[in-house]
């Protein structure tokens, strides 16, 4: 497993459940009044495409750059943890086609959905 | 319950949105800060910080903070366009990361507020780190207007 950069440390990002990324509550991520900034949560989605595309390569010299991402926003993130799960659509030599799902106390009750594409550079 | 409608004078406006900005905290926690506003679109600045640093071999910082920065600006570009506060939810949003953010330069995000519905905002923008020529992310999304 790679080390979180700064950015995932400044988010609270660490590994929860297998094959779940958490975003601890804290003040800081807050975006309008009782409510989680929405680019927090995509942050967390993001980070969390990431490293399952690396966990799958398993190839320490391959290089990710996101293409694009694009975030449905379901419901208000509440003031407390939430969790993010990635799953790779497709792993291609080139491109990782990701699907990730955010949520809260209710894995059922999703607060937002990403798809990403990412650039795979092999070393 | 009305909300109060928006200075119209531009210092002013400017110094209502500083404040505005300064008491969000995940905005606070970013850096991201005021830049410049029009009749239906809004910019503001994301200043390179280590904090933000997604790519600790190259200094480059996370799309994820880009995002942030886009999102923000597109709200506030909705606002804008609305010339009143009135509460509004990211409905979607897809940026597309068009170069890496060149290290220890800030980003400055601008969107606009292209379509207002009674009850969608359609919003797009570009990301620059000092030439808008060379964008660095674009976005295109709605946002939902909750109330009224």
């Amino acid at each position: 497993m790679a080390p979180l950069p700064p950015y995932a440390t400044l988010l609270g990002i660490r590994l929860g459940a297998p094959g779940v990324l958490t975003m601890g509550y804290a003040a800081h991520l807050i975006g309008s009044p009782g409510r989680l900034h929405g680019g927090a949560v995509a942050g967390l989605m993001e980070l969390a495409a990431n490293l399952a595309v690396r966990d799958a390569l398993n190839d320490e010299t391959a290089s990710l750059k996101p293409v694009n991402v694009t975030v449905d926003y379901l419901r208000e993130g509440a003031p407390e943890d939430s969790h993010a799960r990635a799953v790779i659509m497709r792993l291609g030599r080139r491109v990782a086609n990701v699907r990730v799902d955010a949520w809260q106390a209710d894995e059922s009750r999703l607060i937002a959905a990403a798809r990403l594409n990412i650039l795979i550079a092999r070393g | 319950m009305s909300e109060p409608n928006l200075p119209d004078d531009a210092a002013r406006m400017r110094g209502f949105f500083d404040r505005f900005l300064q008491a969000v905290p995940h905005l606070g926690a970013l850096g991201i800060r005021y830049s410049d506003q029009g009749k239906d679109w809004a910019e503001l600045s994301l200043p390179y910080a280590p904090q933000l640093v997604a790519y600790p071999e190259t200094g480059v910082i996370a799309s994820g903070a880009i995002f942030s920065l886009m999102d923000t600006a597109a709200g506030f570009a909705v606002l804008v366009a609305l010339g009143r506060f009135l509460p509004h939810a990211t409905l979607d949003l897809r940026c597309d990361y068009l170069r890496p953010a060149t290290p220890g330069e800030t980003v400055f995000g601008r969107a606009e507020c292209y379509k207002l519905t009674r009850r969608v905002a359609f919003v797009r923008g570009l990301a620059h780190d000092g030439d808008p020529a060379h964008p660095v992310a674009h976005i295109a999304g709605a946002f939902m207007l909750t109330e009224g």
